[in-house]
């Protein structure tokens, strides 16, 4: 405290023009670019660089020659792909069809009741992913719950080891995950909008189509996007639900332990792919956006 | 009417995200291995706390979530800081290279830091392990705190800061009493992502954890991988438990805040 008092009264430090101005240019601290310099090496090191690592090793050989084999031996999981492709596509559908009516109900309840229900749907969220799954192959196994329910019926299906049952642990996995951003925009639609549809005439087809869609679209894209990229690109979910049907990310694992050179590739390609989905996503938010 | 089949589709739902999760959790009471009930046990349980494995990775978990998030959340302050001070494109560039660990596959950020990792250690002779598994969490969980702290300096009042430098205050002072404290409620978002992000994660972990260093998720791979094991069942009664009193108490925290914010 002292030393403050007397440091402020040193003649050094007395106020005058001349320190109001070294003042502001110590502003250097909040006006700086500086601050950023160890993020960006940060980032050189550990993002950029292991990219260029990945295509550096996509496009050679184990001897460090150039090649474009990889590239060629890829064309073996082509159908792991597109069935990768399929699985997202089918559960992101599904997703969206079970999210959107939910979002919408949530959104139009008190604010209380929305944190709490949105705090609901977040505990399963928390749970570790593995977990997730391990619970839908308890539930799914030969002689499990749901199989000897339906042996009582006398239906006899195998409930696990198939697309169904990848497609179930997905949507479970990430569900939330396309309800929150709905839910996110559409709790921001004003009730008053709605009602002045209603009173310029709209019946509740009308309402939907013209007012909660539209403006609903930006949460569908965030939604679709975050559930559509995990599901391509997950691993070990296919491993558990699917039996011997793998998923992209499963070929890339086991790839990479004996050969890093087609892995890489893979993994390029595959990188594209969610790039190149995300782009799209984008340009159709921004072509809806504008269109409003 | 509506109401009524709204209510119903709610449940529906609820059950569809909950039951899988109760069910594990019943199962971790029983007995015997198999989908047969054979009694009620608490032996799971004891096996899970006298599995030297498994807290260890528990342990491990915690403290790379810690470091990962303090080291992260102070990376992620400053650079969001220096970021906001560049201009236009180059903003934009930077901003686009941070987000990468977010948009890209997780696989691929997993494999990608694998090869610098396996490179690195054949050049430098170390072997993948808990310093690479924290480099790796401090890596992505960064570019959240970004995105958490850049809108709240986004709204902070330059003039502020000016001020304390005005009455005195040298420019660290005033960076601290100020800046970081219009920033807080951003730098405390991004902390808590992060730690809860590093937790939970298993895939970047699984590429960059070499072949002995063990993170909880990890062992609940190995776990529960091609195999049904009641020890897991266990641990997930208890993850769901702790996760279930963490939300409801930062959920009556944050609505008591929004009470007193209203009045």
């Amino acid at each position: 405290m002292k030393t403050k008092k007397s440091a402020y009264l040193s003649p050094k430090n007395r106020f005058s023009l001349e320190t109001v101005k070294r003042r502001r240019d110590s502003q250097a601290g909040i006006k700086s670019k500086r601050p950023a310099i160890p993020y960006l090496g940060w980032m050189l090191v550990f993002t950029i660089i292991p990219l260029l690592m990945v295509l550096y090793y996509a496009f050679t050989d184990d001897t460090g020659a150039f090649t474009l084999r990889n590239f060629v031996n890829i064309a073996d999981y082509s159908h792991i792909f597109l069935y990768s492709l399929y699985v997202a596509l089918i559960s992101t559908l599904i997703c969206l069809v079970l999210a959107y009516p939910m979002s919408f109900s949530i959104s139009r309840c008190s604010e209380r009741k929305q944190s709490i229900i949105i705090m609901f749907l977040m505990v399963p969220m928390w749970m570790n992913f593995l977990l997730r799954v391990y619970a839908w192959v308890l539930i799914l196994q030969s002689y499990g719950p749901l199989d000897t329910l339906l042996q009582l019926f006398g239906v006899d299906v195998t409930l696990i080891g198939n697309t169904g049952a990848i497609v179930v642990g997905m949507v479970y996995e990430f569900l939330p995950f396309m309800i929150l951003p709905i839910h996110a925009v559409m709790s921001k639609i004003d009730n008053s909008l709605i009602e002045a549809a209603q009173d310029l005439g709209c019946n509740s087809f009308f309402v939907f189509r013209k007012v909660v869609f539209p403006l609903s679209i930006p949460g569908i894209i965030s939604g679709v996007t975050m559930v559509f990229v995990p599901t391509a690109s997950t691993f070990l979910v296919a491993q558990y639900l699917g039996g011997d049907q793998l998923m992209i990310g499963d070929v890339i694992e086991r790839v990479f332990q004996f050969n890093h050179n087609s892995g890489s590739a893979i993994a390029l390609v595959l990188m594209i792919v969610i790039l190149g989905f995300l782009v799209f996503m984008n340009r159709f938010g921004d072509k809806e956006a504008v269109g409003r | 009417m509506k109401k009524k089949s709204q209510k119903i589709y709610f449940g529906v739902i609820m059950a569809f995200l909950y039951l899988p999760i109760l069910y594990l959790i019943a199962y971790s009471f029983n007995d015997g291995k198999t989908s047969v009930w054979k009694g009620f046990t608490l032996k799971w349980y004891t096996a899970l706390f006298n599995d030297a494995q498994i807290m260890t990775s528990l342990y491990n978990t915690l403290i790379i979530a810690l470091l990962a998030s303090v080291i992260a959340t102070v990376l992620g302050t400053l650079a969001a800081i220096g970021i906001y001070n560049f201009k236009g494109g180059v903003r934009s560039a930077i901003q686009n290279v941070s987000n990468i660990p977010i948009v890209n596959p997780e696989i691929v950020t997993g494999v990608s830091l694998m090869l610098l990792f396996t490179f690195a250690g054949t050049l430098m002779g170390f072997e993948m392990g808990f310093v690479t598994v924290l480099l790796a969490h401090i890596g992505f969980c960064t570019p959240y705190v970004i995105l958490n702290v850049t809108p709240r300096l986004k709204q902070m009042d330059g003039s502020l800061y000016e001020a304390a430098l005005d009455l005195g205050c040298s420019p660290v002072q005033a960076f601290f009493k100020v800046v970081i404290h219009e920033l807080m409620p951003g730098i405390f978002s991004g902390l808590l992502i992060s730690f809860t992000y590093s937790l939970d994660d298993f895939v970047i972990t699984y590429f960059t954890r070499g072949s002995r260093f063990q993170t909880l998720p990890v062992q609940i791979y190995t776990m529960t991988h091609q195999r049904i094991n009641p020890k897991a069942n266990a641990l997930s009664a208890l993850l769901f438990v702790t996760v279930l009193v963490f939300l409801i108490i930062s959920n009556a925290v944050s609505s008591r805040k929004d009470t007193e914010a209203a009045r």
